[in-house]
């Protein structure tokens, strides 16, 4: 087990896990509306299933938001 | 030195009195230029306060009309603007509000062929659009031409803002390209609570302020986000990336690109 944390909340989570696997465990509906930061880098979308999470890795989901005027 | 009016002086007062505005900060204020992009949900409460504000000149993009539809939040438009063209519309409040300003306003879309154009007759930028394909010209025009920018996005319950001053991350440095079009839910399955506009526009108007006066901390490098829903905020730091394809070490962009644009329209 180890710790993370995701978007600033500590999450326990089991090792090895890349990060396409912790979009997975986090729910998210949309994959391909989010964008990813390991511990404030920016990591490509085809990087998604190669990089592997270490114990106190922080990961940053950001998500487009699109709304304004309309 | 502006020359105030005594009219003025008590209009401006409330800033006139901050210790970090003043009489010189009041004066920025009144000579600086700002561009609004969109003239709604965002727009609307940016123009308003903008303009209560003094801000000398203000620019005004949107090629549409008012809908009874926009209403629910976008408070610059009354029920009696629907079928105006929103500029319009909105240049009527603001003068309204403070007859010192200048509202230019532009009824056309923003694209490849005048977005350098309209920016570069002003010193901040304000994304208030709805769409993504504008939101990455925006952003390129301004990385481009070296313009300070406030990026804005609301969705639901939810909001995300942050600034951009030349040499900090820009929108391509967190979001590479924009999403494919079938992945954005369409606005009429999305919905907004209409008081979240109120919410970021407000920090986006805020953040024009502060870089005109040139106070306090701007949102660069970091990226603010809100739920409504819990009343949480959240700040994610960012930094420039260097294989940001427009601001990195070997930028693969070299002209401004027109999207295709994701259908969003409601059916009627």
């Amino acid at each position: 087990m180890a710790q993370i944390k995701v978007n600033g909340e500590i999450q326990v989570v089991e090792l090895p896990l890349n990060v396409s696997e912790l979009i997975k465990l986090n729910n998210v509906e949309q994959p391909e509306m989010v964008s990813v930061q390991v511990n404030e880098e920016f990591v490509d979308r085809d990087e998604w299933n190669s990089i592997q999470l270490k114990e106190n890795d922080e990961v940053d989901f950001l998500y487009f938001m699109g709304g304004g005027a309309i | 030195m502006y020359d105030f009016t005594e009219q003025q002086i008590e209009r401006y007062s409330r800033h006139i009195l901050l210790q970090d505005v003043g009489v010189e900060g009041q004066e920025k204020i009144l000579n600086a230029k700002v561009l609004v992009i969109g003239a709604g949900g965002l727009g609307a409460p940016v123009s308003l306060y903008l303009a209560a504000a003094g801000v000398g000149t203000i620019g005004i993009v949107d090629a549409d009309v008012v809908d009874l539809s926009n209403l629910q939040r976008q408070v610059i438009h009354f029920t009696n603007d629907v079928g105006k063209a929103k500029v319009e519309s909105a240049k009527e409040k603001m003068l309204a509000i403070n007859p010192d300003v200048k509202v230019e306003t532009y009824h056309t879309y923003l694209d490849s062929s005048n977005a350098l154009d309209i920016i570069s007759n002003y010193d901040f930028i304000i994304d208030g659009t709805d769409n993504f394909p504008v939101k990455f010209l925006i952003n390129d025009a301004c990385v481009m031409a070296g313009k300070p920018f406030s990026h804005g996005g609301i969705l639901r319950f939810t909001g995300q803002t942050f600034t951009h001053l030349p040499g900090t991350a820009c929108y391509r440095c967190m979001f590479k390209e924009p999403p494919p079009p079938g992945a954005v839910p369409t606005c009429s399955q999305a919905g907004v609570l209409g008081a979240i506009a109120g919410m970021l526009g407000t920090i986006q108007a805020a953040e024009a302020l502060k870089y005109i006066i040139g106070i306090g901390e701007l949102l660069t490098n970091r990226l603010l986000t809100f739920d409504a829903k819990t009343m949480k905020f959240h700040t994610i730091n960012t930094r420039k990336t260097d294989r940001c394809p427009i601001c990195g070490t070997h930028p693969t962009i070299d002209h401004l690109i027109d999207y295709e644009q994701a259908a969003c329209e409601l059916k009627k």
